[in-house]
């Protein structure tokens, strides 16, 4: 009878008893990712020129402050991550390794620049210190169970949801915002975002028909002082089988 | 208290069996990366991230947008995946069974340059490959929880991207409609076993827009650009006048413009590392935005 209880209950609050982050993940993003650059090429893959700020609704003040980039000035003064920062790594083409650290920290790790990024599965994140990758708080957007064509339609012949399943049998997607956040750049020539700027990223899994495993990042990007409207960007990655390719780089200013 | 636990539970478990989302209504584009594709069109000759083959490189080469005069080639720049890649948003509505209430297919609206997209929700097959391609191709779809998942064949030769790199028509496109909040994202994965040698993977993002869109736009219809009839503007083998634009104005290297899947992964900044020579100022294509206007007298 207890046990029948509690499991009414957790029923009724949707989760499990005793269910840690890790336990109750719906998705599966533990190991290598891999960026795949088809999109904003020459702001991803080369250092754009500056003044270029094609696709960013960017502020006066921004224009203003990313007319003023100076690599060179930034790595005399040992700011040579500025572009490696969380509202720009997952734009930063490279690998990266997700795992747990212990059952409520979910640690994303980045070869481009040597960068960790803590996700938390705790509403009250003590803040510290600005840093480039902020303070980031996670929660899983958990989905309703069910999967096929229109209610109450006949299933199709060759059932799509045969190839198109999911990576888990639950559903879900991993929601993280962060902010704590030291200024910036959105792009590697000095595109600015300001200490007080607020990233919501959710990550997505999904299956392809080939077989491909991807994870896609939606990025928003709040920033009332250099940005005019959120920025919103979304990033393909693929899984590895391994760790190919994981080749940890010290930040640079330009490359 | 046990029946009444017991009545909730089942509540409970009688949840509806497909998850769904609301995708109906008007969707404003957020063209916030591919500025310029996505905007007022790509450079000629810039196939970098593109993961095509030396056929569609060399078809792509031979291409000249003239051929947009050509009523063969009217809307040969605006496949499907144009959903994404191209610059608008997107009106979408439910098709409804009448009697039973149940979507029997989601439709994208059309504009111009975009035909109208149907996905079937109910369960049909694909046609035998051997069935008429048109405009807006043969889409299926279904929920994956509250992701919509779409498969598209049957399209017709075109571009893959607006600057004459090819696709063909037996190219596919398996799309995912994520809902998060207001921001609707888009990722397709587009692969074609004539032109490419990867899959593409290319997304994007929307959010609601209070101000309705129309479902369908005007014909797509050919340009005038002064061609006279029977003539197929093309270049040559190595005449293509464009094909240094992007070492110009941003120093990349030519090979790298040229596109490939090696182009697509982090360690191609090494084979270029060398030969990149960042210029001093961006002229071209820029997007900053308008100064304000000076203050009145």
């Amino acid at each position: 009878m207890k046990a029948f209880v509690v499991a009414i209950s957790a029923l009724l609050l949707g989760q499990p008893p005793q269910q840690t982050p890790k336990t109750a993940a719906p998705i599966d993003l533990t190991g290598y990712w891999v960026s795949i650059v088809s999109e904003d090429w020459r702001y991803r893959m080369v250092t754009p020129t500056k003044g270029d700020f094609q696709g960013v609704p960017v502020t006066q003040d921004a224009v203003k402050a990313a007319n003023d980039w100076s690599p060179e000035a930034d790595t005399a003064a040992g700011n040579q991550c500025r572009s490696y920062g969380a509202p720009a790594i997952m734009r930063v083409p490279g690998r990266f390794h997700f795992t747990w650290d212990g059952d409520r920290t979910l640690k994303l790790d980045v070869d481009a620049g040597t960068q960790t990024r803590l996700f938390k599965f705790d509403k009250a994140v003590a803040k510290s210190d600005r840093t480039w990758q902020g303070d980031s708080v996670a929660e899983w957007d958990m989905q309703p169970a069910g999967r096929g064509a229109a209610a109450g339609a006949p299933r199709p012949s060759t059932s799509l949801g045969a190839v198109l399943s999911n990576v888990e049998g639950r559903r879900g997607s991993l929601k993280v915002v962060t902010t704590n956040l030291k200024s910036g750049y959105l792009r590697k020539n000095g595109v600015p975002y300001s200490e007080d700027a607020k990233l919501t990223e959710y990550f997505d899994v999904m299956r392809a028909r080939n077989g491909d495993v991807l994870l896609m990042v939606t990025s928003i990007v709040d920033d009332p002082k250099y940005l005019r409207q959120p920025f919103i960007v979304s990033t393909q990655f693929k899984k590895q089988p391994d760790a190919r390719g994981w080749e940890p780089t010290p930040c640079s200013a330009s490359w | 208290m046990f029946r009444q636990l017991v009545a909730i539970g089942v509540l409970a478990l009688a949840a509806p069996a497909f998850a769904q989302t609301e995708l109906a209504g008007s969707w404003a584009a957020r063209n916030h990366e591919d500025g310029l594709e996505r905007g007022g069109g790509p450079y000629a000759v810039d196939y970098t991230g593109l993961p095509i083959n030396d056929e569609a490189r060399a078809k792509a080469l031979s291409y000249s947008a003239d051929q947009l005069s050509m009523i063969e080639h009217q809307c040969g720049q605006w496949p499907p995946f144009y959903l994404v890649k191209g610059p608008f948003g997107m009106k979408i509505w439910n098709e409804i069974d009448q009697v039973t209430g149940n979507t029997i297919a989601i439709k994208i609206g059309a504009w111009e340059d975009k035909a109208l997209q149907t996905i079937w929700m109910d369960g049909r097959p694909h046609p035998s490959k051997n069935a008429p391609h048109d405009r807006g191709g043969f889409t299926t779809g279904e929920w994956q929880g509250t992701t919509l998942v779409t498969y598209t064949t049957h399209i017709k030769a075109g571009s893959l991207r607006r600057n004459g790199v090819p696709n063909s028509d037996q190219a596919t496109i398996e799309a995912h409609f994520v809902r998060h909040g207001d921001v609707l994202t888009v990722l397709e994965i587009i692969e074609d076993p004539v032109y490419l040698t990867e899959p593409e993977l290319v997304s994007k993002s929307f959010q609601p827009d209070p101000n309705p869109m129309s479902p369908v736009g005007p014909p797509c219809v050919a340009g005038y650009e002064g061609v006279p009839e029977g003539k197929v503007p093309h270049y040559l083998p190595g005449t293509n006048p464009s094909i240094d634009e992007l070492t110009k104005f941003y120093g990349i290297p030519r090979e790298a413009t040229l596109g490939g899947a090696e182009t697509m992964y982090p360690e191609y900044r090494k084979t270029i590392k060398d030969k990149f020579v960042r210029p001093e100022k961006c002229t071209q294509n820029c997007g900053a935005p308008a100064p304000p206007p000076p203050p009145p007298r």
